[in-house]
């Protein structure tokens, strides 16, 4: 087997995309050119409608891109995949099913080979990482949006993935759910070592959590703008970066980008 | 006395326990569940009473009432093939309507499975179905005698081919509606065709599809009287059309609210084995 370029575990390589609708052809993306390195965590941000989710949605296997290339472990992406799991926006949990089982039905799949007994080890450790064993045979009606968004992520999770896609998986929480899940996924990714793709449009998020901030220019033919490294070292404390002076001027770079030389025109 | 006492027991905790809320909730309940049906009910009464008045060939409710406990006092005789009791000509119209009806679903329900599924499928049934699914049922019956030989198999036919339709389509529907992000998950999480259809399509599905199994149940009731009309034998449109040989009008108007007690509870049944199935 090849060994794969740690460097360019994922990578993207003149990357566009057009989409056929009804009044012609529209061009989303255009130029996308992106290495990620492998245990790295990238945020993608950028103004709604950017194409960031189509970025993600590109490399989960979703979408096929019209021109260019895309590999992940070396080899081209040709459709979706166990080793890239993704979060969704909106939690996508089957509504008849409980926790458990939409936890049950990823792992079940991921993991063939294996006796009922390991499927169910897996389910219940996966779903014991994000704090919901008393709930894991709730359905999902039954349980708050953070939790909702915990299980979508433990189902993630309990596929093993080497890469794990997130688009905009906070978006819908309050302030303080979130934070809360945030310094979760962090502790989570520092165990797990796993890559992650993260579409973001809050800057805290994206400073806090990334390795990388990729910010997109605004579409149609929306384009990487800018990359921002993050040094910040980890463990990172939500707190003590509050007050820090490289984490506020990371921040305000991302927010210079986004809101002076790429500022949406109001609709 | 003691009985009495308890009799009233309820009624006097009503009045006592400050619970005129309760009262008024069961007053409210009565004006406005009970209370309406039953005044239209008996004004349907009234309005036949007045027709029946000025049309002596037609029975009043009284007379037919009179009849109707006549009827149902020995519903299951049996005089041989051209006679027999009111309960064995519905029992008998059930099951053509079972069978008619069970073949239309094991038919029917996979069949919008696959048209929802697979686009192609779709394409190439849609102008089938848009022809056939109009052509009023009854223009069936002479293809099922031919094919057939025989009145039986010829009914059951009838409602198959009736009752079809409404199960194709709105399972077809269902699948059609069932939100791309399932499917995402479906994708994302590489899942076989078998748990796509067990874990996702079905569930998804199965209201569409009780609403499918309703509209058919309802169309397959109407059918069949006509249907029994036509070929004869024994079952509840036959009898209507021996009553009116015999111009026995009372049967007849009992016959039609037979066949509507039947329809409705048949649609009742369904109803509540939707509830159960639904997820929510
Ligand atoms: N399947 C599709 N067909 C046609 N156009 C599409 C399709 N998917 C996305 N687009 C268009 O591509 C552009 C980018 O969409 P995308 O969903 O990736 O944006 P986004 O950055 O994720 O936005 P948001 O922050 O609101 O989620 C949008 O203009 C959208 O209308
Ligand atoms: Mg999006």
């Amino acid at each position: 087997m090849e060994k794969a370029n740690t460097d360019k575990y994922v990578q993207l390589e003149h990357v566009n995309m057009t989409f056929n609708t009804k009044k012609g052809t529209f061009n989303a993306l255009k130029g996308i050119n992106l290495n990620i390195k492998e245990g790295e965590f990238i945020s993608i941000i950028g103004h709604s409608g950017c194409g960031k989710s189509t970025v993600l949605n590109l490399i989960a296997g979703l979408l096929h891109p019209t021109d260019g290339l895309i590999f992940c472990a070396g080899r081209e992406i040709a459709g979706p995949g166990p080793e890239r799991a993704v979060v969704f926006q909106n939690h996508s949990l089957l509504p008849w099913l409980t926790c458990f089982e939409n936890v049950y039905l990823a792992v079940e799949r991921v993991f063939e080979n294996e006796t009922k007994a390991q499927l169910e080890a897996r389910t219940h450790a996966a779903i014991e990482l994000v704090g919901l064993t008393h709930s894991s045979d709730k359905r999902p009606n039954e349980i708050s949006g953070g939790m909702k968004q915990r299980v979508g992520i433990a189902r993630a999770l309990a596929m093993e993935p080497k890469v794990l896609l997130l688009d905009e998986p906070f978006g819908a929480l309050d302030a303080l759910t979130r934070a809360n899940l945030q310094d979760e996924l962090m502790k989570i990714m520092a165990k797990s070592g796993c890559t992650a793709v993260m579409v973001t449009h809050d800057v805290d998020e994206a400073v806090l959590l990334s390795d990388r901030v990729v910010m997109m220019t605004n579409g149609p033919s929306a384009t990487i703008g800018e990359i921002l490294e993050v040094n910040l070292p980890r463990p990172r404390a939500r707190l003590a970066l509050a007050e820090d002076k490289e984490y506020n001027h990371l921040r305000s770079e991302v927010l210079r980008f986004l809101y002076e030389r790429h500022a949406k025109k109001s609709a | 006395m003691t009985n009495t006492v308890n009799k009233l027991m309820p009624i006097a905790k009503c009045f006592t326990f400050g619970s005129s809320s309760s009262l008024n909730v069961q007053a409210y309940r009565f004006f406005r569940w009970i209370l309406p049906p039953i005044f239209g009910l008996f004004l349907l009464a009234v309005i036949w009473a007045m027709i029946a008045e000025h049309t002596p060939e037609l029975p009043g409710p009284i007379k037919t009432w009179a009849s109707a406990v006549e009827l149902f006092s020995d519903p299951f005789y049996d005089h041989g093939i051209n006679d027999k009791g009111v309960g064995w000509n519905i029992l008998a119209s059930l099951q053509r309507v079972g069978l008619g009806f069970g073949l239309a679903a094991i038919i029917g329900i996979p069949l919008g499975f696959i048209i929802g599924r697979f686009e192609f499928v779709a394409r190439m049934t849609a102008p089938v179905i848009s022809l056939l699914r109009p052509v009023s049922p009854l223009a069936w019956l002479p293809i099922g005698l031919l094919v057939f030989k025989a009145a039986n198999p010829a009914a059951i036919w009838v409602i198959f081919i009736s009752a079809v339709w409404p199960m194709i389509i709105n399972t077809a529907v269902g699948v059609n509606k069932v939100p791309q992000d399932y499917m995402n998950v479906a994708k994302v999480l590489n899942l076989s065709e078998w748990k796509i259809v067990t874990k996702i399509l079905f569930p998804f599905v199965l209201p569409y599809m009780m609403t499918g199994v309703r509209l058919s149940i309802g169309v397959a009731w109407l059918v069949i009287v006509a249907a029994e009309m036509l070929t004869g034998g024994v079952g509840i449109g036959f009898w209507v059309w021996d009553e009116w040989n015999n111009l026995n009008v009372e049967h007849i108007i009992i016959a039609i609210f037979i066949v509507g007690i039947v329809g409705l509870l048949l649609e009742y049944a369904l109803t509540q084995i939707a509830k159960r199935f639904s997820y929510e």
